[in-house]
């Protein structure tokens, strides 16, 4: 009698055993399905545009003459965001974690955390109502004084509604992610190679630069990379902030436009071919920041095991 | 004693030292003639705070590099471009939210909160700014999108991350299958918004016919995002649970799914419950998924699973872009900043929500 209860209770929790093993093991899938299939679902969607005929397609010309502007576009819009960001956010990791009186370094790191909890909506409002018409004057400035040089080239935009200004609104929305995860980096420096740096006579820079910073390489890097994948795809900012254009080599002039804000201004009112179309540039921006990301996620895990105290 | 030792105590100390004064010295005069040469191009705050921003750098490592020596001016040059990164960042932050609750605080008003945008024209706001009246029509549509939307994204994502994060703390062994699910959720954080967007779009226009347009396929773009998130914070609350914790109920001869069920997720709850709230606060903000898979209303609709339908940042969107009344403007500026202002106060509370959840609900055990 005993041992049919036994069996029994057992079965009873094999089963739920099984159940939910294989309810988590169906999840883990689902998650690389999803991914599967936002590549495919794009692919099939955007295979029209293959088949079309080159002068259907918007511009006349093909889909590559269609999407070499805004890729280009989408691109400089990133490398301005990163040019200001990085040096900006390692700084500002910097000030968190070596400078600022240790009392306050773990407010100071939530206040810069808030910059990453405001919708990006908000930031397109921002700089389409507020930066925008500031920077305009220093563009006229630029324009006047240093318009020989191709990318401040004249006539500067009267509303300011740039590709600069979207390159600003989008460094401040990756400066976050480029302080938190450059301070998680900067605090783990081993703290024996810090002191034994500053009981050597080095002062604090020498220290950071001899200690912390060949430390941290790796981590900012990957840091900026990832940076660079929230810039690449970022959609609302560059929509309500830039007034796009035609491929100009002036970012103080209007023109200029990125893949996703292509998208967001022309989704809602497109159909058939139109619709394939902004579909194919998702799907090529989709394949660039997957690229950036996968490079940076491997920078991480090479370094992974060099992390820590060593 | 001895004065004399006191004072060449101090000198051997303090030889060859800038006295701690001397920083604000430098401070004083740079503003001084950071206004006098703002003045020369056109006096203006920026202008001012960059000449006093640039002679203090100068005027500062010189004085330290004349008197201390070049190694101690640019370990002071390297601290005040730190301190200069750190107060840079904030202004933005400060700007944006200075912004929000100026231009957003005058549209709040009962009205603003419990009606929508249904019937009112571009007559409706030339009325109103012509007669002085104040503005009509509010959010109260995309306050219910948004909180449906929301809600649904969460109902998808919440048990998928959750076991998701559960096979690979649990039951992953380390196996390709481990690794490619770990690898591919870090790539799946850095989709584009607009693409998910694009993705759900592309899901239900094959499944429904082209152009299908509901809250419910904006639910599952938002998922798509929030998933990600959802499994990297549960992994990690799930990681530190202590091992012990599960040993003991092995022990007892407690099942590995009851051992999971009732002693690992327990103890890691609050921390997958803000984690969710932070997830949440993520998705709740996005535009670009939004404006390809649920179109824009101005009518409240309560049904995600047809028609269209508003969120605050749609709204926001479309009232800048697009005001309602092309001639007069301010009615839909201000609708936009009041909805913005009433958006970062949600994203805000959740924030909140989130820390109070992970500082309440945490585990009394002392490890």
């Amino acid at each position: 009698m005993s041992t049919t209860t036994l069996t029994e209770t057992r079965g009873a929790g094999q089963s739920g055993d099984k159940i939910f093993s294989g309810a988590t093991l169906a999840a883990g899938c689902l998650i690389l399905a999803v991914l599967f299939s936002v590549a495919v679902f794009l692919l099939v969607q955007a295979l029209p545009v293959a088949s079309a005929d080159p002068a259907e397609i918007t511009g006349g010309a093909g889909f590559t003459t269609y999407i070499f502007p805004i890729v280009i576009g989408t691109i400089v819009a990133a490398a301005i965001a990163l040019l200001i960001a990085t040096p900006l956010g390692i700084g500002v990791a910097l000030f968190i974690s070596h400078y600022a009186p240790r009392r306050f370094a773990q407010g100071f790191g939530y206040v810069i955390d808030l910059l990453a909890a405001i919708p990006s909506v908000v930031y397109g409002a921002w700089g389409y109502a507020v930066l925008a018409p500031e920077l305009a004057k220093g563009y006229a400035w630029l324009a006047e004084n240093l318009g020989w040089i191709p990318i401040f080239e004249g006539p500067a935009s009267q509303t300011g509604r740039t590709m600069l200004t979207a390159g600003i609104v989008l460094a401040v929305m990756v400066l976050p992610i480029i302080t938190s995860l450059s301070r998680e980096i900067f605090l783990q420096t081993p703290n024996l190679h810090e002191e034994a740096a500053l009981a050597m006579g080095a002062t604090r820079w020498e220290m950071i630069r001899m200690a912390v910073l060949p430390f941290a390489r790796p981590g900012i890097i990957s840091a900026a990379m990832l940076g660079l994948g929230r810039a690449l795809g970022e959609t609302m900012a560059v929509a309500l902030v830039l007034s796009g254009g035609a491929l100009s080599a002036s970012l103080i002039a209007s023109g200029n436009q990125t893949i996703a804000a292509e998208i967001a201004l022309n989704f809602p009112e497109a159909f058939g071919l139109r619709l394939s179309e902004l579909i194919a540039a998702g799907l090529v921006l989709f394949v660039i920041t997957l690229a950036v990301n996968m490079v940076a996620r491997w920078i991480i895990t090479r370094h992974k095991e060099f992390s820590g105290a060593n | 004693m001895t004065s004399a030792t006191l004072a060449r105590r101090q000198s051997s100390l303090t030889k060859g030292k800038l006295p701690s004064y001397a920083v604000w010295l430098v401070l004083g005069a740079a503003l001084v003639f950071g206004a006098a040469a703002a003045s020369l191009v056109g006096f203006s705050a920026v202008s001012w705070g960059l000449f006093s921003a640039l002679f203090f750098l100068l005027g500062a490592t010189a004085v330290t590099a004349v008197v201390e020596g070049g190694r101690k001016a640019t370990d002071s040059l390297a601290t005040y471009l730190v301190y200069g990164a750190f107060l840079v960042a904030l202004l933005p932050l400060l700007s944006v939210l200075w912004t929000v609750l100026e231009r957003g605080l005058p549209g709040i008003s009962y009205d603003f909160l419990f009606t929508s945008l249904n019937g009112v024209t571009g007559a409706v706001d030339n009325a109103s700014v012509a007669n002085g009246t104040p503005v009509l029509g509010g959010a109260y549509h995309a306050v219910v999108g948004t909180l449906q939307i929301t809600l649904w994204a969460t109902a998808i994502s919440v048990p998928i991350g959750l076991l998701a994060a559960v096979y690979l703390v649990e039951y992953g062994t380390g196996g390709p299958l481990t690794r490619a699910i770990t690898f591919f959720v870090d790539v799946m954080t850095g989709i584009p918004s607009i693409v998910a967007g694009l993705f759900a779009a592309a899901l239900f226009g094959l499944l429904f016919g082209p152009g299908t347009r509901t809250g419910f396929v904006a639910a599952v773009a938002l998922s798509v995002l929030m998933i990600p998130v959802v499994v990297r914070s549960t992994e990690e609350m799930l990681k530190i649970v202590p091992n012990e914790l599960r040993e003991a109920a092995y022990a007892l001869g407690v099942r590995k799914w009851r051992t999971i069920t009732k002693v690992v997720i327990p103890t890691a709850i609050s921390g997958i419950a803000s984690g969710v709230t932070l997830a949440i606060a993520r998705v709740i903000g996005e535009t670009a998924p939004i404006l390809v898979t649920a179109g824009f209303a101005s009518a409240i609709n309560w049904n995600v699973f047809s028609g269209w339908m508003s969120t605050l940042p749609t709204l926001i969107y479309y009232q800048i872009l697009t005001p309602t009344s092309p001639t007069n403007t301010d009615p839909s500026t201000q609708r936009a900043w009041a909805a913005a202002l009433l958006l970062i106060l949600m994203v805000m509370l959740l924030n909140l929500v989130a820390r109070l959840i992970a500082r309440m609900f945490a585990p009394k055990t002392s490890r």
